[in-house]
């Protein structure tokens, strides 16, 4: 296939890959290779936090306490959290948008290299800081990650070394929504106008947004707690005039629209994948920019459903019962339109696509829960259970995660140029997508019978869907080895990729070489080659 | 006829499954509990789950039948043309709109009725610690703290020796439970010395923070016919020992109460 990237391609050879890892990583300017940097550093990331829950699972497999002090307990949920929050979902985000955003637009790379550079290199440190928590005195913090004071402002040495470490992550965030929204808006190539964009765009540009937002708001919530606990402020202590409830709305002020950070690219790329193996364009699009857009709104004015038992007046708790309601119409229509893309398809079940399947099952029982949970009356059995740990897990873990595999399972032939091992990515999806049921749906029915979450040790009532949720954890966690196995042998070598990859794939990206070009599109796609990618 | 009893057991199974105590092993729903509203809430929780099982079948139905139909394998053509209709996204706009309204409503009637405190016979105020419970009965002034029982204690200690399953309600028994009147309207008033805690008792479907600082307000009417001893735990992470707060609510009848208070009345309060 003849087209001018591969023209383009030929003209910047000398500007390949640099030679040496100081000049090529840490120096890196590149896109692809930024792109890389923040999808290796979110597996390592996931590894981590992966371990911390099963250690967890393992002191939960059966009542008493067999391995840890209940102090490490805490330090093991609390950490986990921030691991896979901060340091998995978001940054393998982050590449993914690196990834595919310059090349999706028609740009050569992401409109500002240097601070791309800069956004990926603070994390490292950001997380080393973090994680030497766990060896000062006092050990790791241990408040949960939700840091409520006063809990939280008990802890040692830890405090002020995980404020830092949340800073930066939140620098790190800013830096490159700032990237990814003067890409999006400078960077595209003529005549792809912005309701051409691909979904995984659109729900990446709203989620820049929401980053911006916010997360200047998580830092002065932290930086509050520093300074109550070091400064003599009481913001958060009623003994000085302050309110620890104050706290917790600044938080969840920030942390709603984190979690639809966490969310929105996955709606991205299931809204990919799934016209793609439907060999259909996408039902709906522009419904889905606006669906979109009204949950990124509605994120904004739903925070103090986190917590309906801290005592709010009938009025208040109404009102966010009611705009928590009206979430769930925008995520249906999601959910609808994918429904939609597949009736009168042609399916076929490549990894992406199943992964993609299993996000719209899963993700939508996670929905189901979440309407629950917006019942005040309701909620205030299952606030702060097990049922809330298996409803954010539901969307969290087949709903980013699963995202998350099925977009690198998607694109990967285009990075590396060769296909991957597909049995082994079947056994990948297979194992995952059982033991994640095995591991979460019987913690609704521990939440149900009235077991409280965060805790060590349980009555013998909750024994026995605890061992299945431990079973199903750790097979949940050994399946996740087969990831890196099946990317390794990828990048090693394989059959090689065509530019296409998948039959009914379309978007600018496909219309690349495989593996694509170093500097992805060194003169912007002609009109006709965007409209040939052009999915709607 | 076979497969219609079939299927009519199934589902009569499914609900008894769902009508199970919390404390039977592999409990899978909550419990009606024993207060008016504890079994409001409890049909609340059971009306959204049936209207979440009928769109899940509508839901997932339509996906299933995509991936049985129009597989490429059985040489399933694509109809490209389908990529919009303003009719169907209309109609699933509206219509889950409709069902919210008719699911806010019961809930909204249910969420009045537990903030109304008016009217209550007792007030206990209840003070939560870093880790245990103090209860003070405003009218007689009897005062008592209450803690994980000794039992307990000693079982969940790390790598202890001893089996949990032989310490009757490991982790749910307290030395010193909470009296209180079957029948009466109690009030609780709920604040905290250190960090937040959270009151909670199942049974008796109610759960508020006790925050260092304020005081929190909520209410229980156990049913007259409902003595009997209810337990729950501390529901908001309190720090290292927040596993081992629970809480017992001891429920006798109104007279059985009376003399328990008239025992623990001590000589210089009236």
């Amino acid at each position: 296939m003849a087209h001018s990237a591969t023209d383009t391609h030929a003209d910047h050879d000398h500007h390949g890959p640099a030679k040496g890892f100081i000049r090529r990583w840490v120096m890196a300017t590149n896109h692809k290779d930024i792109g890389t940097m923040y999808l290796v550093f979110a597996g390592i990331m996931f590894f981590i936090g992966g371990a911390m829950a099963m250690v967890i699972r393992a002191e939960l497999f059966k009542p008493g306490l067999q391995f840890l002090d209940p102090q490490l307990f805490n330090s093991m949920t609390t950490m986990h959290a921030l691991f896979m929050i901060f340091g998995g979902v978001m940054p393998a985000w982050v590449g993914l948008a690196n990834w595919m955003i310059p090349m999706q637009v028609g740009a050569p790379d992401m409109a500002l290299p240097r601070l791309n550079n800069f956004s990926f290199w603070i994390l490292p440190f950001a997380f080393l800081l973090l994680i030497s928590t766990l060896f000062v005195p006092g050990g790791s913090p241990a408040g949960g990650w939700t840091l409520y004071p006063p809990l939280s402002v008990q802890g040692g040495d830890s405090l002020p070394m995980a404020i830092f470490a949340i800073h930066m992550m939140g620098i790190s965030s800013i830096l490159g929504s700032i990237n990814v929204i003067v890409t999006l808006m400078n960077m595209r190539a003529p005549g792809v106008t912005l309701l051409r964009m691909p979904l995984f765009c659109w729900t990446w540009l709203i989620t820049a947004y929401l980053l911006i937002l916010v997360m200047p708001v998580l830092a002065g919530a932290v930086t509050m707690l520093l300074t109550d606990h070091f400064f003599g402020t009481t913001f958060f202590s009623a003994s000085g005039g302050g309110d620890p409830v104050l706290f917790q709305h600044v938080f969840w002020f920030f942390g709603h629209p984190e979690v639809y950070i966490l969310i929105l690219p996955a709606f991205g790329v299931v809204s990919e994948v799934i016209p793609t193996f439907s060999r259909k364009p996408l039902f709906g699009f522009e419904s889905m920019v606006y669906a979109t857009a009204s949950i990124g709104f509605l994120s904004f004015i739903v925070w103090a459903h986190h917590m309906f038992t801290v005592g709010m007046p009938l009025a208040g708790q109404m009102f966010f019962m009611l705009t928590t309601m009206l979430i769930a119409v925008p995520t249906g229509v999601k959910v609808f339109n994918w429904s939609a893309t597949m009736w009168k398809g042609s399916i076929s079940f490549e990894p992406p696509m199943l992964f993609a399947i299993a996000f719209l099952f899963l993700f939508t029982i996670g929905g189901f829960s979440g309407l629950m949970l917006a019942m005040v009356p309701a909620d205030f059995q299952y606030q702060d259970t097990y049922f809330v740990v298996a409803h954010f897990h539901y969307v969290l873990v087949p709903g980013s995660i699963f995202s998350i595999i099925a977009g690198i399972y998607y694109w990967l032939p285009k990075w590396s140029g060769h296909m991957y091992n597909m049995k082994l990515a079947k056994w990948h999806f297979w194992l995952s997508a059982i033991f994640v049921n095995v591991l979460f749906f019987p913690q609704h029915f521990l939440g149900l019978a009235g077991m409280p979450r965060r805790i060590p040790d349980y009555s013998t009532q909750f024994s026995d869907w605890n061992a299945v949720s431990s079973i199903g954890a750790f097979g949940f966690g050994l399946s996740q080895l087969l990831f890196p196995i099946a990317i390794w042998q990828c990048v090693r070598g394989g059959v090689q990729a065509t530019d296409r990859v998948w039959e009914g794939a379309h978007g600018l990206e496909w219309e690349l070489p495989s593996p694509a070009p170093y500097h992805s599109w060194g003169t912007p796609p002609s009109l006709e080659v965007i409209n040939r990618g052009s999915v709607h | 006829m076979l497969r219609k009893s079939g299927l009519t057991g199934a589902l009569l199974a499914a609900m008894t499954v769902f009508a199970a105590p919390a404390h039977a092993e592999w409990a899978l729903n909550m419990t009606k509990g024993v207060t008016e509203l504890s079994g409001e809430i409890y049909s609340l929780h059971m009306t959204i789950f049936w209207w979440c099982v009928a769109i899940g079948i509508f839901v997932f139905g339509w996906m299933i039948l995509s991936l049985v139909k129009y597989r490429k394998s059985q040489g399933a053509v694509p109809d490209t043309t389908m990529v919009h209709s303003t009719k169907a996204e209309i109609i699933w706009t509206v219509l889950p709109v409709l069902i919210l309204i008719v699911m806010a409503v019961p809930a909204a009637r249910t969420l009045i009725k537990l903030e109304d405190a008016s009217n209550t016979e007792l007030t206990i105020r209840v003070t939560a610690y870093q880790w245990k419970w103090q209860y003070e009965y405003m009218d007689s002034g009897v005062t008592f703290f209450s803690s994980l029982s000794r039992e307990s204690d000693a079982a969940r200690q790390l790598d202890s020796g001893i089996d949990p399953a032989s310490v009757p309600h490991y982790l749910l028994s307290v030395d010193n439970p909470l009296v209180v009147p079957v029948g009466k309207k109690v009030r609780l008033l709920l604040t905290s010395q250190d960090v937040i805690h959270a009151w909670w008792v199942p049974a008796l479907a109610i759960k508020k923070d006790a925050i260092p600082g304020f005081i929190n307000e909520m209410w229980f009417q156990i049913l007259p016919d409902k003595a009997g001893i209810y337990r729950g735990q501390c529901a908001e992470l309190c720090g290292r020992d927040h596993g081992f707060m629970p809480i017992v609510v001891d429920a006798r009848s109104p007279a059985d109460f009376a003399a328990w208070i008239a025992q623990h009345k001590t000589p210089t309060s009236n």
